[in-house]
């Protein structure tokens, strides 16, 4: 593996394996009473969030304790860096205080590449601006494995504002590595002018493409996208690209709905769709400290995990 | 004054002939002249002192990034003997007197020529027009008038600013980038910035405006001047406003013609490095190939810089925080020489008229844009185009340092350049 995990498209298919695989082994932890490790002892994990992100947060943070690291939890509100600090000088003292690992969340597409120039540790993309957000596919597909087995061939839809989705990049990007056949639901406005050369089917009507899928996930509208002209109403919006209880009548049997969170009940997916036997939405959250707890553990080489688990 | 003789240079890369210089003047041409002082020219182009329509100084108001006298040093070591200050200055050069302070200490610092730019409209703001004749009457003689940084996109007041300056024999270079289709644009709109997440600056804002300022233009029967034209479709319009005979002139930047928006993705110098972020963006290689087609057949008459000084902190950033620039001047003529000379597009002529001879006429620049011949003003370059090198941003002149170009290497060198007889620049150092 890479020494930072910036995007989807640093894993090749035997490391998104080697994640996966691992995170099933340490999800046999999270299942006893005392979930923790001592693999990561003495090791620092600073979370850097220039964003509001409580969710993805405490995910990182609680992957980390898991493993027995020392969390630092750098907010950017109230900080140095809301009196104008630069983001190569938060790098700096993070570098002068010992990270091994930075998580970072940031509104600007490709900060964590520019932090990777500034830093030794290893630079985690905790999601950028809207880029991607590659813990969250990974979260996704372990989750879509522990429902559905192996992902090739599975038929996944991913519905909702691509254009500004750092989930959908991230998670077109590792289900193609994985061998998953993803298509893409949108109005024309929500969707890249260039996403014909991504590596998955695209389409408007999502009626069509909903009797063949294996996976639905929902993806959050924003709200300023609301008054941008990118659709004319929500309820428009959501008549033609919401979930809802007549449309999931349409999966087969199998089929789950998944959503990144945190959503808009009643908006792109119904109240009873999100809370029914379906949705993997709390199993998600679950996951994601999991899948989270195996990437620090690959990136930092923890100790060797065989004897831990036992 | 001392007579200076320019032994053994190829002008315009022609047969070696000596070229002496009396008077600020070229007062012969031939072979085995002598003068007080020789020069070594042998196996040197001479070309006409380049003269450069798009230039940022920065001076007044951003000193940290460049001054008239850095950005002149810069400009006559890149073989430029005259360059347009633009107006995007701390206050604006949208009165008379802005402009002839930037004027005066083009005069002061000696490097070579400075002709201010005048902002099209009072602050930039697009909202009304910059008393325009005050500027042209002032000592600075200003005939190109431009917002550039912010396109002029109201098309009334686009309009009036087109038959305004008609009075002085006047132009207007028109940054065309339409505002709405690009609020918050990072880079250019296609694979690359749907991959990145980058809010894309779509060919069609540029293109759009230029075929609404063309066609305002021929319909005022005034002069346009389109700025850095950066896509294939912004050549074909030009090309079509021309065969209509209209007044219509286009540059195009040096990065444009060599850099395409994938190094955004993966450089030399990483991803996502803003030293790449310029305005109008890096485009594809189709739009860097219909440039080049469109400057070797005249389509676009000339090569400007652009030359975007900023400090290293506006640089050493995330893409979205980062100011939008490169600076040009001292590799210029070495891109030019990449993109068009070794590609076989342009000699050596063409490379004369296009970065010295055209953007003089368009700029109405009396005494600069050659020809090299007996009676006309000494303003020369000595090229040599057998150098190579690495780029290496640390020697520049400029007060800035975010060149696109570093650790890439460069065909040529400027040797030696001549602003009415006077060395500038000797031995690839100011003179």
């Amino acid at each position: 593996m890479k020494r930072h995990l910036i995007s989807a498209a640093d894993l090749s298919r035997d490391d998104a394996l080697l994640i996966l695989d691992t995170a099933d082994e340490l999800a046999k932890i999270s299942e006893r009473s005392i979930k923790k490790l001592p693999t990561l002892r003495g090791r620092t994990v600073v979370n850097l969030f220039f964003e509001d992100s409580t969710r993805t947060r405490i995910s990182f943070e609680a992957a980390a304790k898991r493993l027995s690291a020392d969390v630092i939890n750098f907010s950017a509100k109230g900080s140095s860096v809301s009196k104008g600090e630069s983001l190569k000088d938060t790098a700096l003292t993070l570098e002068a205080m010992g990270a091994d690992a930075v998580v970072i969340r940031h509104g600007a597409s490709g900060a964590p590449h520019r932090l990777a120039n500034w830093v030794r540790g290893s630079v985690v993309n905790a999601g950028d601006g809207t880029h991607e957000h590659p813990t969250q596919a990974l979260l996704d597909a372990f989750t879509m494995r522990r429902r559905l087995g192996s992902l090739d061939g599975r038929k996944v839809t991913i519905v909702g504002d691509v254009l500004h989705s750092r989930v959908a990049r991230s998670n077109v990007l590792l289900l193609a590595t994985l061998g998953a056949e993803v298509t893409l639901v949108a109005p024309p406005t929500l969707l890249p002018v260039s996403v014909g050369s991504w590596p998955c089917e695209v389409s408007y009507d999502l009626d069509a493409v909903l009797p063949k899928s294996d996976v639905v996930m929902m993806l959050r509208v924003q709200r300023e996208r609301m008054n941008a002209a990118f659709f004319p109403t929500e309820r428009e919006y959501s008549r033609r690209y919401g979930l809802d209880r007549e449309r999931v009548a349409r999966l087969h049997d199998e089929a789950v709905v998944m959503h990144p969170g945190p959503m808009n009940r009643g908006m792109e997916i119904a109240a009873e769709v999100a809370d029914s036997p379906r949705s993997t939405i709390v199993e998600q959250v679950t996951n994601g400290v999991t899948t989270r707890m195996a990437v620090l553990y690959l990136l930092l080489g923890g100790a060797d995990l065989g004897g831990e688990i036992q | 004054m001392k007579t200076i003789v320019i032994k053994g240079a190829r002008i315009l890369g022609g047969e070696p002939a000596d070229i002496l210089i009396r008077d600020g003047v070229f007062a012969e041409i031939g072979q085995d002249l002598s003068g007080d002082e020789t020069v070594d020219a042998t196996g040197l182009i001479a070309l006409p002192g380049l003269v450069d329509l798009h230039t940022h100084l920065r001076e007044p108001g951003r000193e940290d990034a460049e001054t008239v006298e850095s950005g002149t040093r810069a400009a006559a070591l890149g073989g430029y003997t005259a360059v347009h200050a633009m107006a995007n200055t701390d206050p604006v050069a949208d009165t008379a007197g802005v402009v002839e302070q930037v004027w005066r200490l083009g005069q002061e610092a000696g490097h070579c020529d400075v002709r201010p730019v005048g902002a099209v409209t009072v602050g930039l703001d697009g909202e009304r027009l910059a008393e325009l004749g005050a500027m042209a009457d002032s000592a600075a003689r200003v005939r190109v008038f431009s917002d550039d940084g912010r396109c002029v996109s109201d098309a009334v007041l686009m309009r009036r600013a087109l038959e305004y300056v008609k009075a002085f024999d006047g132009v207007v270079a028109q940054h065309a980038q339409e505002p709405r289709l690009t609020k918050d644009a990072q880079m250019n709109e296609g694979a690359v910035s749907g991959r990145l997440g980058l809010t894309g600056w779509p060919a069609v804002a540029e293109e759009a405006i230029i075929a609404r300022d063309c066609l305002l233009a021929a319909h005022v029967g005034s002069r346009l001047h389109v700025c850095h034209l950066s896509t294939a479709g912004s050549v074909e319009i030009v090309r079509w406003a021309k065969s209509k005979g209209w007044d219509v002139t286009a540059e195009v930047t040096p990065h444009h013609l060599l850099l395409t928006d994938d190094l955004v993705e993966d450089s030399p110098v990483g991803s996502y490095n803003p030293i790449y972020k310029v305005n109008p963006p890096l485009r594809t290689r189709a739009d860097v190939e219909a440039l080049r087609a469109g400057l070797a057949d005249g389509t676009i008459d000339c090569v400007a810089t652009d030359h975007a000084p900023h400090p290293v902190e506006d640089k050493e950033t995330e893409w979205a925080a980062a100011a939008m620039g490169m600076i040009g001047l001292e590799t210029a003529l070495s891109v030019v020489q990449e993109a068009m000379v070794e590609t076989g597009l342009l000699d050596w002529a063409g490379v004369a008229e296009r970065m010295s001879s055209a953007p003089a006429r368009i700029g109405r620049v009396a005494e600069h844009g050659g020809p090299i011949e007996v009676g006309a003003p000494a303003n020369v370059t000595l090229y040599d185009p057998a150098a190579r090198a690495e780029v290496d941003p640390a020697g520049y002149a400029s007060k800035s340092r975010n060149t696109p170009y570093q650790g890439r290497s460069l065909p040529g060198r400027v040797v030696a350049t001549f602003l009415r007889g006077r060395p500038t620049v000797l031995d690839g150092k100011i003179a």
